[in-house]
């Protein structure tokens, strides 16, 4: 019995398909997210992935911030109790999820069985966010996955102070220009983002085991500078981009069961 | 840009509580108007100012913050930053400031005229940006200013030093009020205001109360709209008659089991913050639609004063929620969760006031531990609507949604 999980963020959309509530039968990124074509080709994709077809997936939870605009779906929950959930199915330790993505960033506290029980975002601000990292990216010319082997070859990472993006977006060309070495500058970016998510994550309670989720986590140099932020170390799956699309699928096959048990 | 057109609704009763407060809340501003064209001396005046001094005296005022609220309500929030904004003032002042210093330029604003003052009445136990905001439309209109010093109360209970300091300041300025505009004091007529303030108050007080009922007989953006009455006209015989009114219909309400919260009532929460006005649908319809009542809120009980001679009136004028300290501030609101039954608190933190939200963060992470609820935050702003993000404050009330859902033990 397949459930689906789609998470259809501000530059992504995500899905992963769940066989019986336990195994993961597929999982579809695409870089196209709410508004555009990519929730259907993330859909497209994860029923070829897993060699399923439409008419198998019993039941549908959508999250992100395309959540209530996908035509699909049976049900839509919050990407805050869908990262929970599923950082949690990954990681049962887990009590604090970090989670940046494209536009925004969170902290979730979770209790023992895995369920959120306080937050906090970001404020209507794009620094700290994938998108800051972006944009950055552009200013030195990188793709977005290069970052964090530049940030590694760094020693001194640049103190890039503004916590307005497009002020630090001057900050990074001044130290450019005033010869600031390349993976220098990346680490301070980085750094700078996870300044930002920590201040959060404080706000609301740092409870070990930690764990980072959203596609910003993929940058291990954004990882790094959290873990000396927080002094913590922080957990981290290959699946992090996916986990709101987990999150999203087992609360699918939960609505299955209590379909199925309120029938019996 | 805010919200756009609204549904046309049937007329109200004219024997309700809603035409009754409407019509008072609309009739202050012509009033105001009226006395203006007469000749007589009209006052602008800040929300937590005594209003006991100028109705005692006779006098004619209006209100800034209301206006600056009615306009940025009815759409006009940004057009008139703007115009602020392009005399030289900061986005980061306070957008009601940013309004009212337009519309002594502009002289006009569809959403909500006013006739501009013979003098002004500030007083900043509400916040301290409104002094600057006051002085520079005394400067610029050459208009005298009159200012009542409450610090901000480190204290618990207000001691007497403070009411003293704060008497001496009250009789002054009925004198210099005297002195301008002509206009004599009467004890009589004080005493008068003063129990007609009170009986407003303590109707006001108890309908607001009336939450504490399973479900709540009334949906508390209600109050956000009837308060305009307590800020304005409290001290007013048709004020006190219609808000025993409302409390009166609240208690049938109850009796009936009928509400003004047309919904399922599902979760109770307490609203932290001034309401933000220009997106006041989305965020109360955000609400609704997930069975959501907002129950209370500090912002409305802050204008029932209950008080019995004029030093207690001193005292009660140091004792409002920006002016008092976290822990008093904290414990009134801990109160208010426990009376109303409150399942989560939704936190406005408001880009206009620095003050309030900046102890909101720690006082309502105490107030969540001890009534063991959760609360979430979404940015916003009281006037200018610039300042809010639908989909992130969608995504914030669905969070808290699904917390207070776990809490009854459906999501595990």
């Amino acid at each position: 019995m397949y459930t689906l999980g789609i998470d259809i963020g501000s530059a992504t959309s995500k899905c992963i398909l769940l066989r019986d509530g336990k195994k993961i039968a597929g999982s579809s990124v695409v870089a196209a997210g709410t508004g555009t074509d990519g929730p259907e080709q993330a859909l497209k994709m994860v029923l070829e992935a897993a060699g399923a077809d439409r008419k198998d997936i019993l039941y549908v939870i959508a999250t992100g911030y395309g959540r209530k605009k996908f035509q699909g779906a049976d049900g839509e929950m919050s990407e805050l109790s869908c990262h929970a959930r599923g950082v949690h199915f990954v990681f049962p330790d887990v009590r604090t999820v970090i989670d940046i993505g494209g536009q925004d960033a969170k902290v979730l506290a979770l209790n023992e069985k895995g369920r959120m029980m306080n937050f906090a975002m970001n404020d209507k601000c794009a620094a700290g966010t994938g998108r800051f990292l972006e944009v950055m990216a552009g200013i030195l010319k990188m793709d977005i996955s290069e970052l964090e082997r530049e940030a590694e070859k760094s020693a001194d990472p640049a103190s890039i102070s503004s916590t307005c993006t497009v002020f630090a977006e001057s900050e990074v060309i001044s130290q450019l220009s005033a010869g600031t070495a390349l993976p220098d500058l990346v680490a301070g970016i980085c750094q700078s983002v996870a300044v930002r998510a920590a201040a959060l994550a404080r706000r609301v309670g740092v409870r070990e085991a930690v764990c980072m989720s959203g596609g910003v986590a993929k940058n291990a140099g954004v990882r790094t500078a959290m873990e000396k932020e927080l002094g913590v170390k922080i957990l981290f799956s290959d699946m992090a981009q996916l986990m709101g699309a987990l999150g999203a699928s087992l609360y699918a096959y939960d609505a299955v069961r209590d379909r199925e048990t309120s029938v019996q | 840009m805010g919200e756009e057109g609204k549904k046309s609704r049937p007329a109200p009763d004219p024997n309700s509580a809603k035409f009754k407060l409407g019509r008072i809340a609309a009739k202050a501003y012509t009033d105001a108007a009226e006395a203006k064209a007469r000749g007589e001396m009209v006052g602008w005046c800040a929300s937590n100012f005594p209003v006991e001094i100028p109705e005692t005296l006779g006098l004619y005022v209006c209100y800034p913050e209301n206006q600056a609220a009615g306009i940025a309500a009815r759409g006009g929030g940004e057009r008139m930053c703007s115009i602020s904004e392009g005399e030289g003032y900061s986005n980061d002042i306070c957008a009601y400031a940013r309004i009212s210093l337009a519309y002594m330029k502009a002289k006009e604003a569809p959403e909500q005229d006013m006739p501009l003052p013979d003098f002004v009445l500030c007083c900043n136990n509400i916040c301290n940006c409104m002094i600057k905001w006051y002085e520079n439309i005394a400067k610029e209109l050459d208009i005298p200013m009159i200012l009542i010093d409450i610090p901000f109360n480190p204290d618990y209970e207000v001691s007497d030093a403070q009411v003293e300091y704060i008497k001496a300041q009250f009789w002054d300025a009925i004198h210099q009020l005297e002195d301008y505009t002509g206009k004599k004091w009467s004890e009589e007529r004080f005493r008068e205001v003063m129990e007609t303030s009170g009986r407003s108050s303590r109707a006001w007080i108890d309908a607001t109360s009336q939450a504490k009922h399973i479900p709540s007989p009334f949906n508390g953006f209600d109050l956000l709209n009837h308060m305009a009455v307590m800020v304005t006209a409290r001290g007013k015989e048709e004020a006190a008659e219609a808000m025993e009114t409302l409390l009166k219909e609240y208690r049938e309400n109850h009796e009936k089991g009928i509400s003004t919260f047309r919904a399922e009532e599902k979760y109770r929460i307490m609203f932290e913050g001034i309401a933000c006005w220009p997106w006041l649908r989305v965020t109360s319809q955000g609400l609704k639609s997930r069975g959501i009542n907002m129950v209370t809120t500090i912002y409305a009980d802050a204008f029932g004063y209950i008080y019995e001679d004029f030093d207690g009136m001193c005292r009660a004028y140091a004792d409002v929620p920006n002016a008092m300290n976290l822990e008093h501030a904290r414990d009134k609101r801990i109160r208010l969760c426990r009376d109303n039954h409150v399942e989560g608190i939704l936190v406005h933190t408001n880009r206009s006031c620095k003050l309030w939200s900046g102890f909101m963060p720690e006082m309502s992470r105490q107030i969540g531990e001890a009534c063991g609820i959760p609360v979430a935050s979404f940015d916003g702003d009281q006037a200018d609507p610039r300042n809010f993000s639908e989909a992130q404050y969608d995504t914030r009330v669905q969070g808290l949604m699904e917390i207070m859902e776990g809490n009854k033990g459906g999501a595990e």
